[in-house]
């Protein structure tokens, strides 16, 4: 320790870290998702000899925007409310919503989708009250299936900001005569504007990118992940060009709407000259709140927690039938199900020793603007990028430009897309928690004689442990569920999301017990770790 | 017009108890102010009279008309917060007319009462700016503007001029005084710096560990304290200990320790009983060499410091007790470190209390 924190005062060494993570940041996480779709460029033209191809294409990436759009909106509809009931909600109950608001999160998506699937059109789900199927595979499943997994995004965003809210401009309102509506929607909201983008943006970046659950519960449909995946199994005449033609279109306009978002947010004027005082202090009354706090339970447990947990029913009946038997001996199909869980757990955990070792300098980096104030801001719009770009499509494009070096096997391959597509999560996080240290300890640990690498070590470190630490397993969980890229990608190997898609597609000739098994094993593994780590986290 | 009443009001915080079965009355047109320490449940008080938080016991009278259920807006208040809370996304002007604008007056009244409160406040030439543009002491001019513009005739000041370097907190409270007379409100105004509230107010509360202990004129307050610790916090004051040895209807002797004697004018004390003496630095006089005089003591000048247009004396008694002294420092005579002194009072000038139960320590303690 002595030695790096005197090696750490000179400017070689601390350039020498910060050069290399921004070397690698550059290298392998923005460059290569993007450049491997204009290397094959040319292969473009292919699709527009083909008009059925053509037009399937359009069709797909606008259904993707439209679905991505349109479930962002309903998030916050219903995501804000939620939020506002945890924050400002009376009752010691709210302890819990607020922890089971994570669920669908935790779960890995391919098991939150199969859930769905057998919640929304399975024989025992919700259509046995109506008979038939309620909700048969298609859009609006896609719809269902987005709004439940990025829903605890835009809660836990608008939770957060509302704790940190300060509540006197609220109560400057109210005493100057605001109903509390009135006050809520010219103040409150506005000064959280911010949050509010900020949370549309993750939930549009989410459904965008989800691929391995959509897949599951598209039937028939095609979206721009779907259909690259389609196009890539098919192999038919001409494919190579659509292929990368919608991930090129799905790459261009979601970083469009991401820039559009990021240049026209903080332009964006809320609504709030206009006071409707009558009107807004009828809407403020005990009974219309009432109202709104029992629809937005309502929604939450009818739409997000039950149908997300539905899995657990052919789970529980597999472990009573012996299914769970055949599954711990490694019987027939658990064989490959084990190998998969392995291979999807171990590559969680590289991908997340990386991004820690290489996503800590960075954070540094552009939290206390090292390398200047224009180059860390730069920086800290661009390590989004992984985020925004449609994951299957930054998988398509990966392959394409890795291609070129052909002694890179599959396994490097995977690596690289999962480290690529979970980078953000953890150096936003990390960068986050670094501005919230008052810069003066920092300074004052210099006084005392500390040096780059002590004050890093006894200050910086020690006060953002639970970030680094909540960083990770998000990076880790995001792995776990990682479909689109790592179907891109592999030809070979399976993780265990990619597995289960092959089983609900009828690749594999399984039982939906098995299926249920599967999913639920998945699950149970999920909460354990979302046990520990927050054990760990109450720890402190 | 308006005049507030509290009765038995009780606020608990958990465990905590900010109020204590707080009883108060507020006139009409009152200049109000509530003081005490950190912690002692003044600003939650305010912040019960605003319906920001809600009696756990107790009522609350707003004119007579009993307040607890009614919502902070439905009171005609107007409040000012320590850190302004002025609406960052919004400009001054917006700031200001935002009660009008909620509260739907019409265009012309909303234009006029803006105008009028930002030029009272000198900042009608600021209207365009953002609040992050302008110094803490324009920002809480702002806060009190878009109070005044609401066209409340109540007045909570939670600490105004808490965050204000100290000049400007100095001019400002005159000026807030002045408006507050001048559009005849009444103003109910926390504070834990009881010079300020000396300073403006008509009458003062002093509150302690959530109960109010004196109300009073500033001049009841600093000439009759009821208390011990309102003689602690309002101006400063030596404390001696000692027990009443003689009582007479005229006076009482007192006895300290190591054999002195100190008359006062107390009649209540009975013999026997332990009490603690206080005495006002200024009313202490000094001099030089060792006089006979009634209620003086001989000791020696241990420090000294010099605070510009004061000068204060720690004098060391021949018993060991201090006491300090208080001086202008452009009329006295300076006495120097070491210089044996007489130290006297006159008997009138002193207070008597019982001395209290948990000790005197306890007793003053801030916190």
């Amino acid at each position: 320790m002595r030695v790096l924190d005197s090696l750490s005062s000179k400017p070689v060494v601390r350039y020498v870290i910060y050069s290399f993570s921004v070397i690698f940041f550059f290298a392998l996480i923005l460059i290569p998702p993007i450049l491997g779709i204009v290397l094959k460029w040319n292969t473009m033209g292919q699709i527009f000899g083909e008009p059925s191809l053509m037009s399937r294409a359009t069709a797909a990436i606008y259904a993707s925007f439209a679905i991505a759009i349109f479930v962002s909106i309903i998030d916050i509809v219903a995501g804000l409310p939620t939020a506002w009931l945890i924050t400002r909600g009376r009752s010691k109950w709210l302890n819990v919503l607020d922890t089971f608001v994570d669920v669908p999160f935790i779960i890995p998506t391919v098991a939150l989708g199969y859930s769905l699937l057998l919640f929304w059109s399975g024989p025992e789900g919700i259509s046995s009250l109506f008979g038939g199927s309620l909700v048969s595979p298609g859009w609006l499943l896609i719809i269902l299936l987005h709004f439940a997994f990025s829903y605890p995004v835009v809660v836990r965003v608008m939770v957060g900001a509302l704790l940190d809210y300060k509540r006197e401009y609220e109560q400057a309102a109210r005493t100057l005569g605001a109903a509390p509506l009135t006050a809520d929607r010219t103040v409150t909201l506005s000064i959280l504007k911010p949050s509010l983008i900020a949370s549309f943006t993750l939930a549009f970046a989410r459904s965008i990118s989800e691929t391995g659950a959509t897949i599951m519960v598209a039937g028939a449909f095609e979206n721009g992940p779907i259909l690259i995946n389609n196009l890539k199994t098919e192999q038919q005449l001409g494919y190579e060009g659509a292929l990368v033609f919608v991930s090129f279109i799905l790459i261009a306009i979601s970083l469009a709407i991401f820039a559009a978002i990021r240049l026209a947010g903080p332009r964006l004027k809320m609504p709030i000259k206009k006071v409707w005082p009558m009107a807004e202090r009828k809407l403020s009354s005990s009974g219309v709140t009432n109202l709104r706090n029992g629809g937005t339970l309502l929604v939450f447990f009818v739409i997000i927690l039950i149908p997300s947990l539905f899995v657990a029913l052919p789970a529980v009946r597999a472990v009573s039938n012996g299914t769970l038997n055949e599954a711990v001996m490694g019987v027939g199909i658990w064989g490959g199900y084990w190998q998969s869980l392995i291979l999807s757990y171990s590559l969680g955990a590289v991908a997340t020793l990386l991004n820690v070792i290489v996503g800590l300098p960075m954070a540094v980096l552009i939290a206390r603007r090292r390398l200047g104030k224009m180059f860390s801001g730069i920086l800290d719009v661009l390590v989004n990028v992984p985020l925004i770009v449609p994951s299957i499509a930054l998988g398509v494009s990966l392959s394409i430009f890795w291609e070129n070096f052909a002694f890179i096997p599959e396994i490097g391959l995977l690596i690289f897309a999962h480290v690529s597509i979970t980078y953000p999560y953890f150096v936003r996080s990390m960068t986050a928690a670094i501005e919230r240290v008052n810069i003066d300890l920092e300074s004052a640990s210099r006084t005392l004689g500390g040096q780059p690498f002590t004050v890093f070590r006894t200050i910086i470190l020690p006060l953002t442990k639970y970030s680094v630490f909540a960083g990770a397993i998000m990076v880790f969980t995001r792995s776990i569920s990682e479909t689109g890229a790592t179907l891109a990608v592999t030809t070979q190997l399976q993780t265990a999301p990619v597995l289960l898609v092959d089983w609900v597609k009828g690749k594999v000739p399984v039982t939906p017990l098995e299926i249920g098994l599967a999913c639920g094993i998945l699950v149970v593994l999920s909460f354990i770790i979302l046990l520990i780590s927050r054990l760990i986290v109450r720890g402190r | 017009m308006p005049e507030v009443r509290l009765v038995n009001i009780t606020k608990k915080f958990d465990s905590i108890v900010a109020n204590d079965n707080v009883s108060l009355q507020i006139h009409d047109r009152e200049y109000f102010s509530i003081v005490g320490p950190s912690g002692c449940g003044k600003t939650t008080l305010l912040r019960l009279i605003a319906g920001l938080v809600q009696p756990d016991e107790g009522e609350i009278y707003i004119n007579n008309r009993l307040v607890n259920f009614v919502p902070p807006e439905d009171r005609g208040i107007g409040y000012v917060f320590q850190e302004y809370a002025l609406f960052p996304h919004m400009s001054v002007w917006d700031n200001v007319t935002y009660g009008p604008r909620v509260k739907d007056w019409e265009k012309k009244d909303k234009e006029k009462i803006g105008r009028e409160m930002l030029e009272m406040v000198k900042l009608y030439d600021r209207s365009d700016a953002l609040p992050s543009r302008l110094s803490g002491g324009m920002m809480q001019r702002v806060g009190l503007a878009r109070a005044l513009a609401a066209g409340a005739k109540l007045l909570l000041l939670d600490e105004p001029l808490g965050a204000l370097d100290a000049k400007i907190r100095f001019e400002l409270r005159y000026e807030i005084r002045k408006f507050a007379k001048d559009l005849e409100l009444t103003a109910v105004h926390v504070t834990h710096d009881q010079a300020e509230a000396m300073a403006i107010s008509d009458r003062i509360a002093v509150m302690r560990k959530g109960k109010v202990l004196q109300v009073g004129t500033p001049e009841e307050l600093y000439m009759k304290p009821q208390h011990l610790f309102v003689a602690y916090f309002i101006g400063e004051s030596n404390f001696l200990q000692g027990f009443v040895s003689k009582v007479n209807e005229k006076e009482s002797i007192v006895e300290l320790r190591g054999g002195f004697s100190v008359r006062t004018l107390d009649k209540v004390r009975k013999k026997g009983e332990r009490v603690v003496i206080v005495i006002r630095p200024q009313v202490l006089k000094v001099e030089k060499g060792q006089k006979k005089r009634i209620n003086s003591f001989f000791g020696q000048v241990e420090r000294l410091r010099f605070e510009g247009t004061n000068i204060r004396y720690e004098v060391r008694l021949e018993n060991e007790d201090v006491l300090t002294a208080v001086y202008p420092s452009l009329s006295a005579e300076w006495l120097d470190v070491g210089e044996k002194v007489t130290i006297s009072f006159p008997a009138e000038k002193s207070f008597v209390f019982e001395y209290p139960e948990k000790g005197l320590r306890e007793e003053l303690a801030l916190e």
